[in-house]
C-alpha cells in the first residue's frame, strides 16, 4: 500500500474550509438544542400533565429512532409533504438540533434532579417564589450537573455531524468525499479529515476537563 | 398564634397523622417529642405546608393555610423554619444566604437586607464569616447561620425539626445557647428536638407525640415530673 499525500496539496484549503462549516452547523444546531432541551426539562420536572406527557414522548421517539432517519425524513419528507425546498443546512440544524434537545432535556433534568431536595425546600420556606428559586438557587447547583453531561452532548454531536454528508451538506466529512472522487483516491482525504475530528474532539474533551476542574474547586472554596 | 384541628397526614395508605390538635400562643416555646417515626417532623412541616395535609385545619400567624386560596407564600414569609440538615444555600455565601430571601420575596433594598443581616450575624456570633462560603463552616456555624437566614425574614414565629441531631456533641451547645436567647426574646417556636434538658429549660409546654397521636401535653415538669401515659414513661425512661 502506498500512500500519497502530494496529489491532495492544492485540495487542503479547500477541505479546512470544512471545520468552519461543521462547526458552524455544530453550534447553531447546539444552541436550538439547548433552547429546546431546557424546555422539555422544566416541562418534566415541574409541567403539568399533558406538557411533561409531550416531553418524555418527545424524548423518547428522538432518543429511540436513529439520527439520520431523523434527519432523512426532514430532508425528504418536508418537501414532499409541503412542498418547500429545505436546504440541507436548514435540514441538518432542524434534525441535530431536535435530537440533542431530547439529549440535553435529559442531561438537564438529571442535573436538576441531583441537586439535593432540601435546597427546595429551603427556598420554599423562605417564600421563593417557584422561578427565583429555579433560576437563582436550583440551575446555578443544578449547572454544576450539567456542564459536564453537556460537554459530551458537544463532543458526540461534532462526531456525528458527519452525517449530514449524506444529503450533501458539503461539511467536513462530505468534502473529503469530493476530494476523494476528483482525485481517485479516497483514503488520503478521509485519513486527512478524520485526523482533524480527532483534533477537534482532542480540543473539546481538553475544555471540557478544564471546566470540570474549575467547578470541582469553586466545590470547596 | 396557632390553631391546629383535627390534623391528619397521609402517604398513600399510611396515615402518619391521626388528628392531632393543639393551641399555641404568640411568645410560647412549645418542645416536641417522641419516639423515631411517630410524626414530628411530618407535623412540623404541615405548618407552612411543605407536606399538604391530608385533613382538619391549620391557622397560623393569621393564616388559614388548609384553604385552598390562602397565599401560602405570604404565610410562609411569617414562618421561618430551621432543618436537622441546615439546607444553607451552597453558591452563596453566608451574607447572600441571609440577604437573598429579603431582597427577593420581600423587595429589600441591598443596603437594608445586608445590614439587618449583618446585625443577626453578630447575634449569633458569626460577624466575621459574612463572606465566607457555607462548604468553609462547621456544622454548628452552619446552623447558627440557618437561624439568621430564617430570622432575616423577620418572621412571627419559627419552626426548629431537631437543629442539633446532626451536630457533633461539642458543637450543640452553641446553637442550643442561640436558641434560648431567641426565646428570651419573645419569640413563637416549635422545636422537634431530642434534647431534653432544652426541653425542660426553655419550653413552655411539651407535646409527646407517638404513633401520629398527640397523647400527652403538659408542661415540662408535669410531662418530665410526672407523666401521666405509659407510652410517656416508657420513652421517658429510654431516653432520660
Ligand atoms: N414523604 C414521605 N412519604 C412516605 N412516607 C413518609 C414520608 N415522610 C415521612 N413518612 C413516614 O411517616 C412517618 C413519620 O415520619 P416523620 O419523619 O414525621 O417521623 P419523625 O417523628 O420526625 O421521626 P424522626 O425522629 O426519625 O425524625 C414515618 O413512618 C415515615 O416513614
Ligand atoms: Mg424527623
Amino acid at each position: 500500500m502506498n500512500l500519497d499525500f502530494t496529489q491532495m496539496t492544492p485540495y487542503i484549503p479547500y477541505m479546512l474550509e470544512g471545520i468552519w462549516v461543521t462547526l458552524k452547523f455544530v453550534a447553531v444546531a447546539l444552541v436550538i438544542g439547548a433552547l429546546i432541551g431546557t424546555m422539555l426539562a422544566l416541562f418534566k420536572i415541574s409541567g403539568p400533565a399533558p406538557l411533561r406527557a409531550f416531553a418524555i414522548a418527545y424524548t423518547s421517539i428522538f432518543r429511540g429512532t436513529p439520527l439520520i432517519l431523523q434527519l432523512m425524513l426532514i430532508y425528504f419528507a418536508v418537501p414532499q409533504l409541503t412542498g418547500y425546498d429545505i436546504t440541507p443546512f436548514l435540514s441538518a440544524i432542524t434534525a441535530f438540533g431536535l435530537n440533542s434537545a431530547a439529549y440535553i432535556s435529559e442531561i438537564i433534568r438529571a442535573g436538576i434532579q441531583a441537586v439535593d431536595k432540601g435546597q427546595l425546600e429551603a427556598a420554599q420556606a423562605l417564600g421563593v417564589p417557584y422561578r427565583a428559586m429555579m433560576k437563582d438557587i436550583i440551575l446555578p447547583q443544578a449547572f454544576k450537573n450539567i456542564l459536564p453531561a453537556l460537554m459530551n452532548e458537544v463532543i458526540t454531536l461534532t462526531k456525528e455531524s458527519a452525517l449530514v454528508s449524506t444529503i450533501g451538506y458539503l461539511d467536513l466529512m462530505r468534502r473529503a468525499q469530493v476530494v476523494g472522487a476528483s482525485m481517485y483516491r479516497q483514503f488520503e482525504p478521509l485519513l486527512f479529515v478524520g485526523l482533524i475530528y480527532w483534533v477537534l474532539v482532542m480540543i473539546l474533551t481538553l475544555i471540557g476537563r478544564k471546566i470540570e476542574r474549575r467547578l470541582k474547586a469553586s466545590d470547596i472554596r | 398564634m396557632i390553631s391546629v384541628k383535627g390534623l391528619v397526614k397521609s402517604f398513600g395508605d399510611l396515615e402518619v397523622l391521626k388528628g392531632i390538635s393543639t393551641e399555641v400562643d404568640a411568645g410560647q416555646v412549645i418542645a416536641i417529642i417522641g419516639p423515631s417515626g411517630s410524626g414530628k417532623s411530618t407535623f412540623l412541616r404541615c405548618l407552612n405546608k411543605l407536606e399538604e395535609p391530608t385533613g382538619g385545619t391549620v391557622d397560623i400567624a393569621g393564616f388559614d393555610i388548609t384553604d385552598k386560596k390562602t397565599d401560602i407564600r405570604a404565610a410562609r414569609q411569617e414562618i421561618g423554619m430551621v432543618f436537622q440538615h441546615f439546607h444553607l444555600f451552597p453558591h452563596l455565601t453566608v451574607l447572600g444566604n441571609l440577604t437573598y430571601a429579603p431582597m427577593k420575596v420581600k423587595g429589600e433594598t441591598k443596603a437594608q437586607a445586608e445590614e439587618k443581616a449583618r446585625t443577626l450575624l453578630k447575634r449569633v456570633g458569626l460577624s466575621e464569616k459574612a463572606d465566607s462560603y457555607p462548604a468553609s463552616l462547621s456544622g454548628g456555624q452552619k446552623q447558627r447561620v440557618a437561624i439568621a437566614r430564617a430570622l432575616a425574614m423577620e418572621p412571627k414565629l419559627m419552626l426548629f425539626d431537631e437543629p442539633t441531631s446532626a451536630l457533633d456533641p461539642e458543637m450543640v451547645k452553641e446553637v442550643l445557647d442561640v436558641m434560648k436567647d431567641l426565646a428570651k426574646s419573645g419569640m413563637t417556636m416549635i422545636v422537634v428536638t431530642h434534647e431534653m434538658g432544652f426541653a425542660r429549660e426553655v419550653a413552655d409546654r411539651v407535646l409527646f407525640l407517638d404513633q401520629g397521636k398527640l397523647v400527652e401535653e403538659g408542661t415540662p415538669d408535669e410531662f418530665f415530673g410526672n407523666p401521666k401515659t405509659d407510652r410517656a414513661r416508657d420513652f421517658l425512661e429510654k431516653v432520660l
